[in-house]
C-alpha cells in the first residue's frame, strides 16, 4: 500500500502487513513516520493512493468509514461535549438502529467493563483525563467492533495513569479477544502491550517483530537506535563467516559480532550493543571473546542500577549498566578496565 | 458563632478590618482607572437613553401654555362636562397662546391624539382675544369641534406634562370621550402593523443570513490557512466599504433596467416586459440587508466552528454515523452558540436598521426606524421616543429569551 498527500512525495512508501485476528499490533515510530496516516487509511479517513486494504478478506478501500465497523479511540478522546457519557455511548448504537432496552444493556456492560458505571449522566467536561480515556475506550467497544484502532490514546495522561491504563487496555484486549491496532511513539508502551510491534520510519516498516525480538535482535541501525538505549561502534568487516563477523573498529581493535544485514567483507558497519549486556568482569565473559580497553569517564548512581560512561575505541559516550548488587565493584572515573560481551549481543548492522 | 474567637492580625487588629484596609488602596486605584470609561458611558449612553425614555412620557407642549385650563381640570373630576368656566379658561389660554406664539405647539400635542386639531388651535387662537362671553357659544360658533367630548378628554390628558398618550398611540390605541381606552379603526392602525412587519422582515433576513453564512463559515474554518485568509478578506471587504456605496451598488444591480434584469432578459429567462421588481419594495430591503448584515453572522459562526476539532466528526463517522447524522447530531449542536450569537446580532441590527430600507425599501419595505425618523423630522420627539422605547423593550425581551434558551455566557461574538 502507498500513500501520497501532495503527489510529489510518498508519506507511506511501502506498507505490506497482515494482522491476525485477536492480535495486539502496535505501530511505533517517530512523528512524521507515517504511522498515523496508516491508521487513518485503515479507519477510512484517508484514501490509499495505491494498494488494497482488506478486512476479513473483503476489500474495504471503497467502503466509507461509517460502514467499516471499526472502533476508534482518539488521542484527545473526542468525546462529544454536548452529550452525557450515556449519550456518547448510546450514539453508535442509535445509528445502528438498536432498541432502547438493548442499548441500555450494552451501555451498562461497556461502562462496567471500564469501571465507570456511576458516571453515566456526567458530561465529558466533568471528568478527569483518565476517566475520559476510559469512556472513549468504552465508546469504541460498545458496538462490539472486531477491530479497534487506537491513536496514541494515552499520550495526554501522566506517567502513572498511563502505566495503569496500559495494563487495563491490555487486560480488555485479552478478555474480549478483539484485534487492536495501536499507534504510539512511546517505545515502553509498545514493548509492554503488544503481541507484535511494527517500527515505522520514513514511510516504511523497519521491523515487524514481537517486543523481545525487537529489543534483543534489531534488524537495522534505526530500530537499534530507536528502541532502548544502545552503544554504537563504527568499524569495517574484517571477516565474515555465516552470521559470525569479525569487526575492526576505527581505532584498530577487533571485536566479535553477529552479522545482521551485512553482505560482504570490507563493508562499513555499525555495531550495536545494549548497555546492560556489556561486562567488565573476566569471569562473566564467554570463552575466547575479544575484550577491548576502556576508561571510566563518569559514574552515575541511579538507584537500581549504576551507569558507567566509558571511553571505548575513541567513543566517549559508551554506556555500561551494572546492577546495584551487594558487593558490586566500585569503579572510579579515570580507572582503566577491559570490557567485553557475548558475540550474540553485538549486532553488526548497516552504518 | 459566638464561641469562635475573632481572628486578629499579629498587631492585634481584627482580621476582617485589616483586610478591608489593605484592599482599600487597590480598590481606589481600580475605581480611578475605570472612571473615565464610566463617565464616557454615562454621558454617551445612559444619559441619552434616559432622556429618550423621559421624552416618551413627558411633553409640556400643551400643559405649559394652557395654565387656566389646567387649573379648571384640576378642580373638576374627569367626568364633568365642560361648563362656561372651562370655555372661559380655554379662551384665555388661547389668547395667551396667540400672544406667545405657542398655539402651534399646543395644537401639535393634541394632534397626536386627535388628528387634524392642530389647525383648530392655530385658527381659533388667531382671533381669541376678540372672543366675548359667553365663551361656550362664542367658541362653538368659531368651530363646533370645540364641543367634542373626545377633544376635551384629550386636553385633560395633555394638561399634565407626564402622559402615556404616546405609548397609547404607538400601540394603535386611542382615548374615547369618556376617558377609556380603545383600539383605533383598523384602517388607521399603522404602528403595530409596522412593528410586526419589522420583526417578520428581520426574522426573514436573519434566517437568510444564517443559511448563507453557515456554509461560508464552515469553509472558512476548514480551508487551509492561505485560502481561508483570502476568503476572509472577501467576507470583510464589504465591511470596509461605505454602507452607502454598497447600497447604491445594489440599486444598480437590482433596478428594473439593472444588471440582473438585463442578464435575465438576455439569457431569455424573463420577457422584456416581465422585468422583475426587486428594488423599492420589501424584496429590495431583504436582499440588500441580508448582504449588508452577512458578516455579522459569518464571524460569530466562524469563531465557534474554528475551535471544533475535526476529530469529533471523525469519531462520529467511525462509530457508524453517516455524514448527515454526523452533521445533525454532532456538528450542528456544537455550532449552536455561534448560530445563536449571530442570529441575535443580525436580528437586533436588522430591527433597528434605517438607512437601507430608506434607500431601497420603497413604500412597503419601510421598517419601524423609518417611522421613528419620520417623527424626528417633524420634531415629534415624544412620539419618536415612545416608538424607540417600544423597540428597545422588544429587543430586551429577545435578549432575555436568548439568555433563557441559550445562556448569555455562551455567547461568542468572534
Amino acid at each position: 500500500m502507498q500513500k501520497s498527500y501532495d503527489g510529489v512525495s510518498l508519506v507511506v512508501k511501502d506498507l505490506n502487513l497482515t494482522i491476525a485476528k485477536g492480535e495486539f499490533l502496535t505501530m511505533l515510530g517517530p512523528s512524521g513516520s507515517g504511522k498515523t496516516t496508516c491508521l487513518m487509511m485503515l479507519a477510512g479517513f484517508e484514501t490509499a493512493t495505491s494498494g488494497e486494504i482488506r478486512l476479513d478478506g473483503r476489500p474495504i478501500n471503497q467502503v466509507p468509514p461509517h460502514k467499516r465497523g471499526i472502533g476508534m479511540v482518539f488521542q484527545n478522546y473526542a468525546l462529544f461535549p454536548h452529550m452525557t457519557v450515556g449519550e456518547n455511548l448510546s450514539f453508535p448504537l442509535e445509528v445502528r438502529g438498536m432498541s432502547k432496552s438493548d442499548r441500555e444493556a450494552k451501555i451498562k456492560r461497556a461502562l462496567d467493563m471500564v469501571q465507570m458505571g456511576n458516571f453515566i449522566s456526567r458530561r465529558p467536561a466533568q471528568l478527569s483525563g483518565g476517566q475520559q480515556q476510559r469512556i472513549a475506550l468504552a465508546r469504541a467497544l460498545v458496538f462490539d467492533p472486531a477491530l479497534v484502532l487506537m491513536d496514541e490514546p494515552l499520550g495526554a495522561l501522566d506517567k502513572q495513569l498511563r502505566e495503569h491504563m496500559q495494563f487495563e487496555i491490555k487486560h480488555l484486549h485479552d478478555s474480549l479477544g478483539i484485534t487492536v491496532v495501536y499507534v504510539t511513539h512511546d517505545q515502553g508502551e509498545a514493548l509492554t502491550m503488544s503481541d507484535r510491534v511494527a517500527v515505522f520510519n520514513d514511510g516504511r516498516i523497519q521491523q515487524l517483530a514481537p517486543p523481545a525480538d525487537l529489543y534483543e535482535r534489531p534488524d537495522n541501525s534505526f530500530v537499534a537506535g530507536f528502541i532502548g538505549e544502545n552503544n554504537k561502534l563504527l568499524g569495517t568487516i574484517e571477516d565474515l563467516n555465516g552470521d559470525k563477523a569479525l569487526v575492526r573498529l576505527r581505532t584498530g581493535e577487533l571485536i566479535d559480532a553477529t552479522a545482521v544485514n551485512i553482505k560482504e567483507k570490507g563493508q562499513q558497519t555499525l555495531v550495536s550493543i545494549r548497555p546492560e549486556r556489556v561486562e567488565f568482569k573476566p569471569e562473566m565473559m564467554p570463552q575466547g571473546a575479544h575484550t577491548i580497553d576502556a576508561e571510566v569517564v563518569e559514574m552515575i548512581y541511579m538507584g537500581d542500577i549504576l551507569r558507567a560512561v566509558l571511553r571505548v575505541a575513541g567513543v566517549d559516550d559508551f554506556v555500561m549498566k551494572m546492577r546495584n548488587t551487594l558487593g558490586q565493584t566500585k569503579l572510579t572515573p579515570g580507572q582503566k578496565i577491559k570490557v567485553g560481551w557475548h558475540p550474540q549481543d553485538a549486532r553488526a548492522l548497516d552504518p | 458563632m459566638a464561641d469562635v474567637a475573632l481572628l486578629t492580625t499579629s498587631d492585634g487588629r481584627p482580621l476582617a478590618q485589616a483586610l478591608v484596609q489593605a484592599q482599600a488602596r487597590a480598590r481606589r486605584r481600580a475605581f480611578f482607572l475605570v472612571l473615565p470609561l464610566l463617565l464616557f458611558v454615562i454621558f454617551s449612553f445612559i444619559l441619552p437613553i434616559g432622556q429618550m425614555l423621559h421624552r416618551s412620557v413627558y411633553n409640556d407642549g400643551f400643559s405649559a401654555s394652557a395654565p387656566e385650563l389646567g387649573a379648571w381640570f384640576a378642580q373638576n373630576p374627569a367626568s364633568t362636562p365642560p361648563d362656561e368656566a372651562a370655555f372661559a379658561a380655554l379662551a384665555a389660554d388661547l389668547a395667551n397662546m396667540q400672544a406667545n406664539r405657542l398655539a402651534g405647539e399646543a395644537g401639535t400635542r393634541i394632534n397626536y391624539v386627535i388628528p387634524e386639531t392642530r389647525s383648530l388651535f392655530t385658527r381659533t387662537a388667531r382671533d381669541a382675544k376678540n372672543l366675548t362671553p359667553p365663551y361656550q357659544a362664542a367658541l362653538l360658533a368659531v368651530d363646533p369641534k370645540w364641543g367634542d367630548p373626545a377633544l376635551w378628554q384629550a386636553m385633560r390628558a395633555a394638561s399634565s406634562a407626564y402622559t402615556l398618550d404616546f405609548y397609547l398611540v404607538s400601540a394603535d390605541f386611542q382615548r374615547t370621550a369618556d376617558g377609556s381606552i380603545e383600539r383605533v379603526d383598523e384602517n388607521r392602525q399603522i404602528y403595530i402593523a409596522l412593528f410586526v412587519k419589522t420583526f417578520i422582515l428581520s426574522a426573514i433576513i436573519t434566517v437568510l443570513c444564517l443559511l448563507i453564512a453557515f456554509p461560508v463559515a464552515h469553509l472558512l474554518a476548514t480551508l487551509p490557512m492561505a485560502k481561508a485568509n483570502l476568503l476572509m478578506i472577501l467576507v470583510l471587504l464589504p465591511f470596509w466599504t461605505s454602507l452607502l456605496v454598497r447600497t447604491t451598488s445594489w440599486m444598480a444591480l437590482l433596478q428594473g433596467e439593472g444588471v440582473i434584469n438585463d442578464l435575465l432578459v438576455w439569457i431569455g429567462a424573463i420577457a422584456e416586459d416581465g422585468r422583475l421588481r426587486m428594488i423599492n419594495n420589501q424584496t429590495g430591503t431583504i436582499i440588500v440587508m441580508t448582504h449588508i448584515l452577512l458578516p455579522f453572522m459569518i464571524l460569530p459562526l466562524y469563531s465557534v466552528m474554528k475551535v471544533i476539532p475535526p476529530s469529533y466528526a471523525r469519531a462520529a463517522r467511525s462509530l457508524g454515523a453517516t455524514s448527515w447524522t454526523t452533521f445533525r447530531r454532532i456538528y450542528l449542536p456544537q455550532t449552536l452558540p455561534g448560530v445563536a450569537a449571530g442570529s441575535l446580532l443580525v436580528f437586533i441590527l436588522a430591527v433597528g436598521y434605517y438607512i437601507t430600507p430608506a434607500l431601497v425599501g420603497g413604500a412597503d419595505g419601510q421598517l419601524i426606524s423609518n417611522l421613528i425618523d419620520f417623527h424626528m423630522d417633524r420634531s415629534n420627539w415624544s412620539m419618536a421616543a415612545a416608538l424607540s422605547a417600544m423597540l428597545l423593550v422588544g429587543v430586551l425581551i429577545l435578549y432575555w429569551l436568548y439568555d433563557r434558551l441559550v445562556g448569555i455566557d455562551r455567547l461568542k461574538l468572534g
